[in-house]
């Protein structure tokens, strides 16, 4: 009796698949392990210049971000939660998908909206003058936007949505199994949420904590303009500026301390949040009716998040594009802009998919321990700042190309220069390395739609596995697929700080213009590019407010 | 088991992770014979079923399908390889895919006529050839079940493998279905491994029956020798209600409470006797007497709660099934007679 190693449903791996997620896997994760070797490397004086004068305040103003923006987004993500959940009170069924609409604007755009709008000189400062007739700054004490409070405000104005996302799906999970229990036990409904509620979904709202902090941390605009110095802008002006790769590679590197102890929060809570299911049982959620000024308050506190997240900043948007004239905004040189980000959104988007269905499909037909850490592995970009991947393929990659170069030269006797350095090609793999982990999560989960025995069915009836791909998943899934492509379209079309580090020569987005004409101070000249943006990155968010609408359990029956 | 054609599994052992599912089992199926494989939940018979599919590699042993070795140390053939069509449980049929779609899948290569027309031709033998356009989801249980046959068959399997194919239908449904399928299958003459845990369905269903408990084939044989000469107590029991005594053997009887039976059991000792409700019936000159607890008429048979005393044994609860229909009065004494045949003595365990 001939006996055979046992794994799984018994076939091995085959080499092609195996080769193949390994090597994504080795691909994505190279940035990060390049910039954190690179604390090995001595770079002498710049680091140790760096470390005497500016890294201190890099740590300072990093920590007081995070706790700023963290206490922010706790508070206005939890409480729109709550109240659009529990609740019922004037407009909260329209706020309930009407809160997500703030995800659709880049941080830095809402950062130099409110600029304008508080600058001494804005509309806002001009009133107040002219009402108290006070004629100079002296006069009077106003907060200045450009501050580190300023930045903290502004990144809980568009980052809130991810608590509340989490939160309200934490809220509306519990509500059968225990909310009810805890009332007829003598709970009134607010010392429910304290004593119940609100202990049960805080791992949920501590992973949407986490993940609003991973965008802090990746933040390079807002910082940028408002000149608080972090990491992302000292990686910037330590790579672009002074010209010191390992330098910067090394403060890189710290940053990661920041992201790994976000990413093991992460994790830990939401391995927490799966034991919160008691029951599968979901029925018509008992809502607090809210009137009076009880009401009045909940829609203050839900609306303004919505006002000024997205209301405010897209008709300062507006107004800027119509002040210059909707024929200069989009006239000129807007077309080829657009056409570029176009481009880039579009080929990042397609290969995202294109990874993201080989490590899915692969994980799926030999689950075993190293695909799945594979798979894992090369998801982790999400967290990942856009500044630190950029340095971590840049480096390698410069000496990757100076070995070419020197080998051609060698050869030919003529020097082809840097042949992927500053290429559309370096920065897809850029953008492949971050927003890998939009696309395979949302293509894992709807692989779960094609049953096991749907792919034995295929299998028996005659397709291999790639066949059975072709035929069975890829039609199945194709609308999930095309939400996958457009998740990361729009996440590459606002995307700044690697874009600006790795973009070609001359080579501009509308990011990376609305950038550098709001650095020179031409804030109405950046509306149009920014609205572009906007306009764009409502259109997943539209969709994930239809799917939020439909998702209240017990709606539907 | 040297047969060229049909189904050869030998030795098939299999482990999931250190739990082992399927211990040594070896079965063959003769061209156009449906062999099923009858067990509780977690005997191991669906591993069994999936082994020979190829969707799981065995730990050891071989499967050798139409005369080629399939499964073993000479080959590992994937399961699109094998050319053998699987009926699930749950249908499987292809959501994105028409009626049509579904059952012209497994024809990829032909020309498009030809797919046309062996697609046609299983839809009519199935009864849904005016369902080819169709949605799989506008479909009802029972015409998913034939579709998915039609789709098994449609490639011209060397083997059919079907996954407990009618849990999934209510009573009357399952009935006819089961019948249908019977037809088609026979027609086709293909050899057929079924796996179920019913028992009646599966001596509905099949030439022979594989009894499956703990991964290990206690029986193999047609359905009425399993039913008449079962090998131990689980297989009698399976195949239905039994009441069972706890008997000790003298002089090569068993002594029951109902009298003594015949045990060809070596030696004296205890012994397990297992007599089937249906094998006892009312008669006023049987040799033991019962006082009735309660009678129901159940439609075809009336099943009485006995109460049966011997001088010399405790007192036992028996059911009996009358064919008769007779339903006697509460508290009212009976004499009963028990039908030998129905009556099974095995070793004490």
């Amino acid at each position: 009796m001939p006996a055979y190693p046992h794994k799984h449903n018994g076939y091995k791996a085959p080499l092609p698949w195996l080769v193949a997620v390994l090597a994504l896997a080795a691909l994505v994760a190279l940035p990060v392990l390049v910039v954190t070797a690179n604390l090995l490397v001595p770079s002498g004086d710049v680091w140790t210049h760096l470390a005497a004068t500016v890294l201190g305040s890099y740590i300072g103003n990093s920590l007081l971000l995070m706790a700023g923006v963290g206490t922010g987004v706790a508070i206005g993500g939890v409480g729109t939660a709550w109240l659009v959940t529990m609740c019922r009170f004037r407009l909260s069924r329209v706020l309930e998908w009407a809160l997500l609409l703030p995800m659709a604007m880049p941080a830095y755009v809402v950062a130099y909206t409110y600029t304008d709008l508080l600058d001494y000189s804005g509309p806002l400062q001009s009133v107040l003058r002219a009402v108290f007739g006070w004629s100079s700054a002296r006069d009077y004490w106003f907060p200045d936007i450009r501050s580190l409070g300023g930045a903290i405000a502004v990144m809980v104005m568009v980052l809130y949505p991810y608590v509340y996302i989490l939160a309200r799906a934490a809220f509306l999970e519990q509500s059968v199994c225990v909310l009810e229990a805890s009332r007829t036990l003598g709970r009134g409904p607010w010392r429910a949420f304290g004593q119940v509620a609100l202990p049960l979904a805080r791992a949920s709202i501590i992973a949407g904590i986490a993940l609003a902090l991973m965008e802090t941390l990746n933040d390079f605009g807002t910082v940028q303009y408002f000149a608080v110095d972090t990491f992302t802008t000292g990686i910037y002006r330590t790579w672009l500026g002074m010209g010191q790769p390992i330098a910067a590679a090394q403060l890189g590197a710290v940053l990661m301390i920041f992201v790994a102890a976000l990413i093991v929060m992460e994790r830990l809570s939401r391995g927490g949040a799966k034991s919160h299911h008691t029951t599968s049982r979901y029925r018509r959620l008992p809502q607090i009716p809210l009137t009076g000024w009880r009401g009045g308050l909940a829609l203050g506190f839900s609306l303004l998040p919505v006002l000024l997240g997205f209301v405010v900043p897209a008709l300062v948007l507006a107004g800027w594009t119509l002040q210059v004239g909707l024929e200069n905004s989009f006239g000129g040189d807007f077309s080829r802009l657009a056409g570029n980000s176009l481009i880039l959104a579009v080929i990042a988007g397609m290969t995202a998919v294109a990874v993201a269905l080989v490590l899915a499909y692969a994980q799926r037909l030999h689950p075993r321990p190293l695909i799945r850490f594979a798979v894992r592995i090369a998801s982790l970009g999400y967290a990942v700042p856009g500044s630190v991947i950029a340095v971590g393929i840049l480096v390698p990659l410069v000496a990757a190309d100076r070995a070419l170069a020197h080998g051609i030269e060698s050869w030919t006797g003529r020097s082809p220069g840097l042949l992927m350095t500053g290429t559309i090609f370096a920065l897809v793999y850029a953008y492949l390395v971050r927003f890998l982990a939009v696309s395979t999560n949302s293509i894992e989960a709807s692989l779960a739609k094609v049953t096991p025995s749907l792919e034995a069915a295929a299998r028996t009836l005659g397709c291999g596995t790639v066949t059975a791909l072709r035929r069975v998943h890829i039609p199945m899934i194709r609308g999930s697929l095309l939400s996958a492509a457009l998740l990361v379209f729009v996440d590459v079309m606002k995307e700044l700080p690697a874009t600006l580090i790795m973009r070609p020569f001359n080579f501009d987005t509308l990011a990376t213009r609305t950038f550098t004409l709001a650095s020179d101070e031409r804030l109405a000249d950046a509306g149009a590019p920014a609205l572009a943006i906007v306009l764009v990155g409502l259109v997943p968010v539209l969709l994930l407010s239809r799917a939020i609408a439909k998702s209240r359990p017990g709606e539907s029956e | 088991m040297n047969s060229t054609t049909g189904l050869v599994m030998s030795n098939i052992t299999h482990h999931f992770g250190r739990t082992q599912v399927v211990d040594d089992v070896s079965l063959s199926i003769a061209p156009g014979e449906l062999l099923c494989l009858l067990g509780p939940s977690g005997c191991g018979k669906t591993t069994t079923l999936r082994i020979a599919a190829g969707l799981e590699v065995p730990s050891a042993g071989t499967v050798v399908l139409n005369g080629t070795e399939v499964s073993g140390p000479h080959a590992q053939l994937p399961p699109e390889s094998r050319h053998v069509g699987f009926l699930f449980q749950d249908y499987a049929l292809f959501p994105h895919l028409r009626v049509r779609g579904n059952v012209e899948f497994g024809l990829a290569g032909k020309p498009a006529a030809e797919r046309r027309a062996r697609a046609e031709e299983m839809l009519d033998q199935v009864g849904m050839a005016d369902y080819a356009e169709s949605w799989p989801h506008q479909l009802s249980g029972g015409q998913q079940q034939r579709v998915a046959l039609a789709r098994a068959l449609a490639p011209n399997p060397g083997l059919m493998l079907l996954d407990e194919p009618f849990s999934g239908l209510d009573k009357r449904l399952r009935d006819q279905v089961r019948d249908e399928t019977l037809h088609v299958l026979k027609r086709n003459r293909v050899s057929t491994l079924m796996v179920t845990h019913d028992p009646e369905e599966a001596m509905f269903m099949a030439d022979r029956v594989a009894v499956m408990r703990q991964g290990r084939i206690v029986q193999m044989d047609q359905p009425q020798t399993l039913y008449n000469q079962p090998a131990d107590p689980f297989v009698a029991s399976f195949f239905g209600e039994v009441n069972v005594f706890d008997a000790a053997i003298a002089d090569g009887m068993a002594q029951t409470p109902l009298g003594p039976f015949a045990a060809s059991l070596n030696g004296a000792g205890k012994a397990q006797v297992l007599i089937r409700p249906e094998g006892i019936s009312l008669d006023p000159a049987g040799g033991a007497e019962g006082i009735v607890l309660a009678a129901r008429l159940l439609g075809r048979v009336s099943l009485v709660h006995l109460r049966v005393e011997h001088p010399t044994l405790p007192a036992h609860h028996l059911h009996a099934r009358l064919a008769s229909r007779a339903l006697p009065a509460e508290g009212e004494r009976i004499r009963i007679t028990v039908d030998p045949s129905q009556v099974f003595i095995f070793p004490a365990a």
